[in-house]
């Protein structure tokens, strides 16, 4: 399935946004996630159903004025 | 003692974390400055997880509140996953919140950010709002929901100082009980102390220190910048006068001639 990933196209076998995160080694627990511009909590990311074209984006805390 | 969404702080200054030489800098700076609260950003987490969680581990050791912001977003939508996500990840309902309008000033769209702020506002969040220093966008913005202001003094990053000094007075003039920031535009400790002397109840800063020479050294100068301009303000301060007038007393002067 192809997605884009921090702006980056992929293509993926995981079918759920925890599985995308597991597939593209991400770990730990300093990530928010978003799937088509909306918030996926931590929590939900095992129902989150990805589809042909979906969009995501893995963000962390990083150096910010 | 400065309230901000009820949160009791004694330093008045809050710095950004971004464009340090080092990490350790960041942390000797952070700690130099007194500061109790940083502003962090949410980025792309392009390693698997560890970038962000190194960055966040150094801050948690600070000890420090965290602002998180929306910085670098254009639109009402962008500003609010950005915050949602910040509030999920950070476990804070602080945002500081940037919606941005135009590229070359990075002045902010005063007509997204009044949308953003009700809607985050409604959702809950403690919204910390860039703004310019317009009195009515102010006012929209307090109706929105915001119990902070924060209006820039000059373009973010410009390091110019208080541009429309005025401008900061009618603001502070109106708006007595609402804690007002300084934020963006800061260049050198005497602009941080002239916009503190007007009464504003805090500054926020970050390339003056980060870019500095010696950045440590920068954060503890602007510390007491900060600290003298707000005891300045509270002293009360004389007002120009168009004479001389001498400071010593002329009486009991000796004649010679």
């Amino acid at each position: 399935m192809k997605l884009t990933v921090n702006g980056k196209a992929q293509d993926v076998a995981a079918t759920t946004l925890a599985a995308l995160l597991a597939e593209l080694e991400y770990e730990g627990r300093w990530l928010a996630t978003a799937h088509n511009g909306e918030l996926v909590r931590a929590a939900e990311r095992g129902e989150c159903r990805l589809a042909e074209g979906d969009r995501i984006e893995i963000l962390s805390p990083m150096q910010g004025g | 003692m400065l309230s901000l969404y009820g949160r009791q702080l004694s330093s008045r200054l809050l710095l950004g974390t971004a464009q340090y030489p080092s990490p350790a800098v960041l942390a000797d700076a952070v700690r130099a400055s007194k500061t109790e609260v940083v502003t962090v950003s949410l980025r792309r987490e392009m390693a698997g997880g560890q970038t962000g969680g190194q960055f966040w581990s150094l801050i948690e050791q600070l000890g420090v509140a965290v602002l998180p912001n929306t910085a670098g977003c254009h639109s009402v939508k962008e500003a609010v996953t950005t915050a949602h996500m910040a509030r999920e990840l950070l476990d804070t309902n602080w945002i500081k919140l940037e919606v941005i309008g135009n590229h070359d000033t990075l002045q902010p769209d005063v007509f997204g950010l009044v949308e953003a702020a009700r809607i985050l506002s409604g959702d809950g969040f403690a919204v910390f709002p860039y703004t310019t220093d317009d009195l009515v966008v102010a006012e929209r913005l307090l109706e929105a929901g915001c119990q902070v202001l924060m209006p820039w003094c000059a373009p973010i990053g410009s390091a110019k100082g208080p541009l429309n000094i005025d401008a900061l007075r009618t603001l502070r003039g109106h708006f007595a009980d609402v804690p007002l920031v300084v934020d963006a535009g800061l260049g050198r400790p005497s602009h941080a102390a002239a916009v503190m002397e007007l009464g504003f109840d805090a500054v926020l800063l970050n390339t003056a220190v980060a870019k500095a020479g010696d950045p440590v050294a920068m954060a503890s100068a602007f510390g007491k910048a900060v600290e003298a301009g707000h005891e300045a303000f509270l002293a009360g301060m004389l007002e120009p006068r168009d004479m001389a007038v001498p400071s010593t007393p002329v009486i009991g002067k000796a004649v010679f001639s």
